[in-house]
């Protein structure tokens, strides 16, 4: 069953998706940021995605394009994951909100904003929410001093 | 050197027939370090794992009540002893600093733990590298978690540091 999907999906998004790649049973499409909403809107409709698990990002510093938005999806009707990354450069890191799909995705960005400093277009709240109101900069890119810290409060002398 | 705190010298009364106490002698300083030392109430600030050896430290096996140190204040205006348990972060310190402000004197100060005491292995943008960066420690209990014993020695050791200390309590007129 999972296989079959596989190969389902394989030939309905490849044309829109580029080329896809079997990890750990696990299927990764790499797209053009503009795809991005319509090919998960496609796996949501169409293919019986219904869980949003994830989203991240990788620095590839040095790179260009420097970053990769990493989505990743599960669905409890085929029991399947799949994954899609979306490179975007270090100028203009942004790629759609899912919001208007998966309510979850809200959380999930602002996250991935903090960390890496991706916008996501369509998410209306992108606060600080593990980081705090006045943080300068985005702590998981590599070019982040590993030790700078930003206190909130003063320190004894 | 004596490691933990001497017991008050109490002289009974010699000429006595049922040698019952009917005076003791001792310095001011330490009858009220005596009494402060067996009552050292805990606010437990339980941030991480550390928490898991608290409780294991705090139940019955190992007991701090025999220190008078067991009954967790769950207001920092009644606790005598801030346990800062586990990682603080940046974000947090704020609230430690105002936990700590808001505790009456005396109070003491307790980092339970290596990421209280310096941090640990989180050396990054997120964690303090230490409570005393904030707030003044009186006693630092290293381990990851630290043993039930070393809590322990730890709670001896502030003990002996209150026994000692000078309390301002007393005055002329006392």
């Amino acid at each position: 069953m999972a296989s079959t999907l596989l190969d389902t999906l394989q030939q309905e998004l490849v044309p829109a998706a580029g080329p896809a790649a079997l990890s750990h049973g696990m299927l990764v499409f790499t797209l053009a940021p503009a795809e991005l909403l319509p090919t998960v809107g496609r796996l949501q409709r169409e293919f019986a995605f219904d869980i949003f698990l994830d989203v991240t990002a990788v620095d590839w510093l040095g790179q260009t394009p420097r970053f990769e938005v990493v989505h990743h999806f599960y669905s409890t009707v085929h029991k399947l994951r799949v994954r899609l990354k979306t490179r975007v450069p270090e100028a203009d890191p942004c790629v759609d909100s899912l919001v208007p799909l998966y309510g979850s995705a809200a959380f999930m960005e602002r996250e991935c904003h903090d960390m890496y400093g991706i916008a996501f277009h369509g998410n209306a709240d992108l606060r600080p929410i593990l980081l705090y109101e006045g943080f300068v900069g985005h702590p998981l890119r590599k070019d982040y001093p590993k030790q700078q810290e930003q206190p909130l409060v003063p320190y004894r002398t | 050197m004596t490691m933990y705190a001497r017991t008050i010298p109490i002289a009974a009364a010699a000429h006595s027939k049922d040698a019952s106490f009917e005076y003791l002698t001792t310095r001011k300083d330490e009858l009220i370090g005596w009494a402060r030392k067996f009552s050292i109430f805990p606010y437990p600030f339980v941030t991480a794992c550390c928490a898991m050896e608290f409780m294991s430290v705090s139940a019955s096996p190992y007991d701090t009540d025999r220190f008078g140190a067991a009954l967790p204040r769950f207001s920092p205006r009644q606790a005598d002893l801030l346990m800062v348990v586990g990682t603080v972060t940046h974000k947090q310190a704020p609230v430690l600093l105002k936990v700590y402000e808001q505790m009456c004197e005396p109070k003491w100060v307790m980092a339970f733990g290596v990421c209280a005491t310096s941090g640990g292995f989180y050396q990054n943008y997120a964690a303090l590298p230490g409570i005393d960066k904030v707030v003044p420690v009186d006693v630092y209990i290293p381990g990851c978690p630290p043993r039930p014993e070393m809590v322990i020695d730890g709670i001896m050791q502030l003990q002996e540091k209150i026994a000692r200390s000078s309390h301002p309590i007393i005055t002329k007129s006392f």
